[in-house]
């Protein structure tokens, strides 16, 4: 989008990053400087307690942190798939919960009936690969050049569909995720530091790296490859992509794939860290304060998002949550998000909304 | 043939703005408010009334309330439930602080509360935009559904954190409560959906209506044209919200008559009430019935009308066949009509009007 | 502008209401039990074992004695998913069909079904779950709650607690933690725990995990890393349990110390945490196997004749025995009831007779094949639980065992709780339905 370099010059007031930033310094200068004047208070408790908790027991920070990086990048995963369909077709795709947990279990399920591990991987892709055919046959085709909204509604109407379509064929039963057979690593790496101990487990690292190696892939495959071209071509724009010969079909087709394997990938790391069942489906939510912060079109807003999501929640939940009552993981995500968006409308990296008369 | 306003002339500007300037339209009006206040109850056992009809005018109206918003001022709201949440616990807390005041008065004022809460979490939607607008009422959503479990002054520090709605009279009949008859409950639920209804027409058709819709086309448009921003969008939440919190108490008070309130209002029930709009249609009241029915009571009627008529399906098998035809049903309604099922409704009419000679 | 397609919604409505909604007629020599179940949603999990073991047991009985007293039951069971909502649609079904008793399956569904209860005269059986204040009969005549309530299992836990620190004065300075679901179920325990802390002088820890963040427990692990309690009470259900088996492993928590409540002691819950879950402790008020003539029953005449939906190695597992015992239960209050009245077809307001003087004594027991299986429990007029003995069951890698005694719990704290609850509750309500229910005697 051209219309991006075409900024006035930066007024150094109107730059909402330096703005934000004077802000919250003053806001937590007359915090701190009010919780010195009373040792006992509330504000005490809030700005000046837990920085003293995290100082006098570094190992459980370090802790909290590799635990919000763990679930930072899941949460990232989860949301690159809505990012991989955003970008590509404009579809907000609710069903991308639903997605994670219909590829786990038909993985789980097909191991069940006695495939080998990996041949199950290999028959799972195939069946998520059929369903971006179906979804693209069956639902996008005919909605083509619809509002965004329409499409969306379109997505829940796959969510139902493959809840009943999900429970009928592999019933509601939650399932063990056969992370051993797909060589998964067990058991945890217990480091001595700061005087304390750090335990950090395998099956974390991997989906660390997994993740990390997936979305370097995405990243080379979006922008070395023909289709990558193309994918950004339609991302761009639908008719523009159309006019000079990109089949619309053969992309979003290409793009619910990818976005099915990326399904299959959360639900098998995710499943390996609880279990595999309809529950997963709630996971799910959390990546939507994710695609927000980061913008909807950006992968490595995905990725910056997750990460700022995760271990701002797990911080904020550990050191500040006691503070009034816990479980407040639940929300906090959003306002972190809210924060974010106050200052920059379109995400962290989304397109920047550009509005003419 | 026999909707078709020939020979049916204005004489007056007010008689042609008429909401229904068709004889034939007030006539069907009529019908439907026969049927409702009349047909329904006589004909409708327990579990019709119970399970069909009034969760359909709960949802029609929480609908019609974030169809203000969506359908006609264009901000997307994740947020419904939870502000049908705060009409619910502000009903409860007003009529055990003040047993002695009208129920349906507190119903109606419960809806102020949420309306207030409504505005607060809508100063965010000056700045933000679209789907990015749906943070701030998810923010709303999962701090507000904390609150009603994690405040135990909002459910008056009741062991189980639920709310157990008290019996409440009006004209010495109970409305509320366990020994409120199913038709009482149904015909409070009416006269307050009619009645809230009838004012939401008159606003959408009115000045405010106008700047709303003005604001859903294009609203730095709608600025230059002198309409003030913060005024029509603070207010679309206001209404939506009000609306909200009027049926999260109808909901609990009149419908589930108490329990686990919390878990009642959770983000399942927002992205519902978000697809009863869509699908019923945006920016269309007629719609936000249709909606309702589609969403909300066609699973109903398919999982307890299938098996009764005689398909052999039960329990969970039905509950997946439920799942599978609604969802094919979604689609399909779609792609056959995307402006929703309020748009399918106004062809049909168009058609009749011509039938038998479409020519 | 509204006119035909509301004409034909009321159409179709009243052809419903008229034609299909109506309560089906019965042969005159069946009972009529509609049961809630949820085998779809995310708590199915739990759900599944659950109506398996309730659906074989009234099919056993029916296809080994043609029913109770000679009279078949007729079973149905309402899906609800675990929700609310679809809950109350299912108790409406219910009450449309004249079912003996209501069985919600639900703490949400109990407590929205248990006013209209009383209005409408159907006996809910909430067994070890629901409103802990339910248990006082004389202002709840027609709520059940045996054999126990989730107060008497707090105090169990802390029973629990005391037997292995060598008796109640080493509880002074411990700490315990209490994991639970952020909804009423989970937070049930808390008021009955809070005064036994203060009783005894231990510290309570209280974690909540909201529905949404059942399989994503991370920071609450840490919190327990960092506050070390002594003992953790969970208080969980659906897919929050496994994970917390799993969270408890990874976070070095000693297994041992970690007792589920009897919702949280699923074969399924325990077996996510594999191997090194040995040691997991849940209460419990069932045996688990099949080791029982009851169950080889239910295998000789419902499993093998392919007559159950559940898989055969899941037949005496720990939560499919649960839904056994519940089903045993209103065999037995029916079986109760027909004594009662001399009547063979009973309604629901003989079953809410049988159920208010239903003793199942040791000698009941056996002779239903079910000797160890369970306690002997009696619920009288004012007490409606009867706050039978439970026991500490531990997973020992492949299923559950019986380490130890049946353990009392302490009636003499929860007792004045239910009460003072029970007051509160239903002056509360306003207006709420004096008993007016005579007294049975205890058979």
């Amino acid at each position: 989008m051209s219309d991006v370099a075409a900024r006035p010059a930066p007024n150094f007031l109107a730059n909402g990053w330096i703005k934000a930033g004077l802000i919250l310094a003053a806001i937590v200068a007359t915090a701190i400087l009010g919780a010195r004047l009373d040792t006992s208070g509330t504000l005490y408790k809030i700005f000046i307690d837990p920085f003293e908790q995290m100082a006098s027991a570094p190992d459980l920070l370090v802790q909290t942190v590799w635990e919000g990086l763990v679930s930072g990048v899941l949460y990232a995963l989860i949301a690159l798939g809505f990012v991989l369909i955003f970008k590509a077709s404009g579809v907000f795709n609710f069903a991308q919960g639903i997605m994670v947990v219909f590829s786990a279990l038909t993985l789980v399920g097909l191991h069940e009936k006695g495939v080998p591990a990996w041949l199950a991987v290999i028959l799972t892709l195939g069946v998520m690969f059929v369903l971006a055919v179906a979804i693209e046959r069956v639902v996008l085709r005919p909605l083509v050049n619809q509002p965004d909204i329409i499409l969306f509604m379109a997505t829940f109407g796959i969510t139902y569909f493959l809840i009943g379509l999900g429970e009928s064929v592999f019933g509601g039963n939650p399932k063990q995720m056969i992370a051993d057979q797909l060589w998964l690593p067990k058991g945890a790496v217990d480091l001595k530091i700061l005087g304390g101990l750090v335990s950090l487990q395998k099956i974390d690292i991997a989906a660390a790296i997994i993740a990390s190696v997936m979305i370097a892939v995405l990243a080379l495959f979006f922008q070395y490859t023909r289709i990558g071209r193309a994918l950004r071509a339609v991302a761009d724009s639908h008719k523009a992509a159309l006019s000079v010969g990109i089949s619309l079909n053969q992309i979003w087709v290409i793009v619910w794939f990818t976005a099915g394997i990326v399904a299959l990938i959360t639900g098998i790391m995710w499943g390996a860290r609880s279990d595999v069942s309809f529950a997963l489906e709630i996971v799910a939510l959390k990546a939507l304060p994710v695609l927000i912060l980061g913008g909807f079109t950006s992968i490595p807003g995905a990725i910056i998002g997750g990460l700022i999501i995760g271990i701002g929640e797990k911080l904020g939940e550990f050191y500040w949550g006691p503070l009034i009552g816990g479980g407040i993981e639940s929300w906090l995500a959003y306002f972190i998000a809210l924060g974010f968006l106050l200052f920059r409308p379109q995400g962290l990296f989304g397109d920047k909304i550009i509005e003419r008369i | 043939m026999f909707y078709r306003e020939a020979g049916q002339f204005k004489s007056t500007y007010q008689a042609d703005m008429a909401v229904f300037p068709i004889r034939q339209d007030r006539i069907g009006l009529a019908v439907i408010l026969l049927i409702a206040f009349i047909g329904i109850p006589l004909i409708g056992n327990d579990f019709f009334i119970t399970s069909v009809m009034i969760p359909f005018l709960v949802f029609s109206l929480a609908a019609i309330g974030l169809n203000i918003l969506t359908g006609y001022t264009g901000l997307i709201s994740l947020g419904t439930a939870a502000f049908m949440g705060v009409g619910a616990y502000a009903a409860y807390k007003m009529t055990t602080a003040f047993p002695g005041v009208n129920i349906i008065v507190l119903i109606l004022v419960s809806g102020l509360f949420s309306a207030a809460i409504g505005v607060l979490f809508g100063l965010p939607s000056l700045r933000i935009k679209g789907f990015y607008l749906a943070v701030a009422t998810l923010a709303a959503q999962f701090f507000l559904q904390w609150a009603f479990v994690r405040v135990p002054w909002l459910f008056n520090y009741n062991a189980s954190g639920a709310i157990e709605v008290p019996q409440r009279l009006l004209f010495g009949i109970p409305v509320t409560g366990a020994s409120a008859s199913p038709e009482t409950r149904y015909y409070v639920c009416l006269c307050l959906v009619i009645v809230m209804t009838w004012f939401a027409s008159n606003l959408v058709h009115g000045k405010i209506g106008r700047s709303w819709m003005a604001v859903r086309d294009m609203d730095i448009a709608a600025e230059l044209m002198g309409i003030k921003l913060l005024t029509a969008k603070l207010l679309a939440f206001a209404v939506s919200s009000f609306y909200a919190g009027v049926a999260g108490a109808m909901m609990i008070f009149l419908w589930y008559g108490g329990g686990e309130a919390a878990d009642v209002f959770n983000i399942r029930l927002s992205f519902n009430i978000l697809f009863m709009v869509i699908i019923g249609g945006l920016g269309s009241l007629i719609g936000s019935f249709f909606g309702a029915a589609f969403i909300a009571s066609l699973p109903t009627i398919m999982k307890f009308g299938l098996p009764a008529l005689g398909v052999p399906l039960s329990g969970a098998t039905a509950e997946h066949v439920t799942f599978m035809l609604v969802g094919a049903l979604i689609i399909v309604f779609l792609i056959v009509e995307p402006h929703g099922l309020a748009r399918l409704w106004q062809i049909g009419k168009q058609k009749l009007r011509t039938w038998p000679f479409p020519y | 502008m509204k006119t035909s397609h509301l004409m034909k919604t009321a159409a179709l409505g009243a052809l419903l209401a008229a034609g299909t909604f109506a309560a089906p007629a019965f042969a005159q020599d069946s009972i009529y039990f509609a049961n809630n179940a949820y085998r779809t949603g995310p708590f199915a999990g739990s759900g599944i074992p659950i109506g398996d073991g309730m659906r074989d047991y009234i099919t056993m009985i029916n296809e080994r004695d043609g029913g109770v007293g000679g009279v078949r039951i007729v079973y149905e069971e309402c899906e609800t998913g675990y929700d609310t909502k679809k809950s109350i649609e299912c108790y409406e079904q219910a009450k449309a069909k004249n079912t003996i008793v209501y069985s919600p399956w639900s703490t949400g569904a109990t407590l929205a079904a248990i006013p209209r209860a009383h209005i409408d005269k159907i006996p809910i059986l909430s067994m070890a779950y629901g409103l802990s204040a339910s248990a006082d009969g004389t202002s709840f005549p027609w709520v059940f709650i045996p054999p126990f309530t989730y107060w008497d299992g707090a105090s169990l836990m802390v029973k629990h607690m005391a037997a292995e620190l060598g008796g109640m004065d080493k509880l002074k300075g411990k700490k315990l933690g209490l994991i639970h679901l952020d909804a009423p179920f989970g937070k049930e325990p808390i008021p009955v725990l809070e005064n036994l802390a203060k009783k005894y002088g231990f510290e309570l820890k209280i974690y909540p995990v909201a529905a949404a963040d059942m399989q994503n427990q991370g920071s609450l692990w840490l919190s327990i890393r960092r506050d070390r309690p002594d003992y953790l009470y969970n208080q969980g259900w659906g897919a929050m349990n496994p994970t917390a088996v799993k969270e408890a492993i990874k976070n070095n928590f000693p297994i041992n110390k970690l007792v589920g409540v009897w919702w949280a002691g699923g074969d399924d819950d325990a077996r996510a945490g594999g191997p090194e879950a040995k040691g997991y402790k849940s209460l419990n008020l069932n045996a688990a196997g099949t080791n029982f003539p009851a169950i080889q029953d239910i295998q000789k005449y419902v499993v093998e004749k392919g007559k159950s939906l559940a898989p055969k190695e899941k037949v005496g597992e720990n939560l499919y025995n649960r839904g056994v015992y519940n089903s045993m239960l209103v065999v037995e209050a029916m079986r109760n009831a027909q004594k009662l009245t001399g009547k063979k077809v009973i309604t629901a307001e003989d079953m809410r007779r049988g159920l208010e003087s239903l003793n199942i004594t040791e000698a009941r027991l056996k002779e239903i094949g079910m000797e160890g299986f369970a306690t002997p429990t009696t619920i009288s007029c004012t007490d409606h639980s009867g706050h039978s003995k439970a026991y500490v069951a531990e997973w020992d890698g492949t299923k559950w065992t019986k380490p130890g005694e049946w353990l009392e719990p302490l009636k003499e704290e929860v007792r004045p709780l239910i009460e003072a609850n029970a007051k509160d509750y239903t002056d509360k309500a306003g207006n709420w339905p004096k008993r007016v229910e005579p007294c049975e005697k205890s058979s």
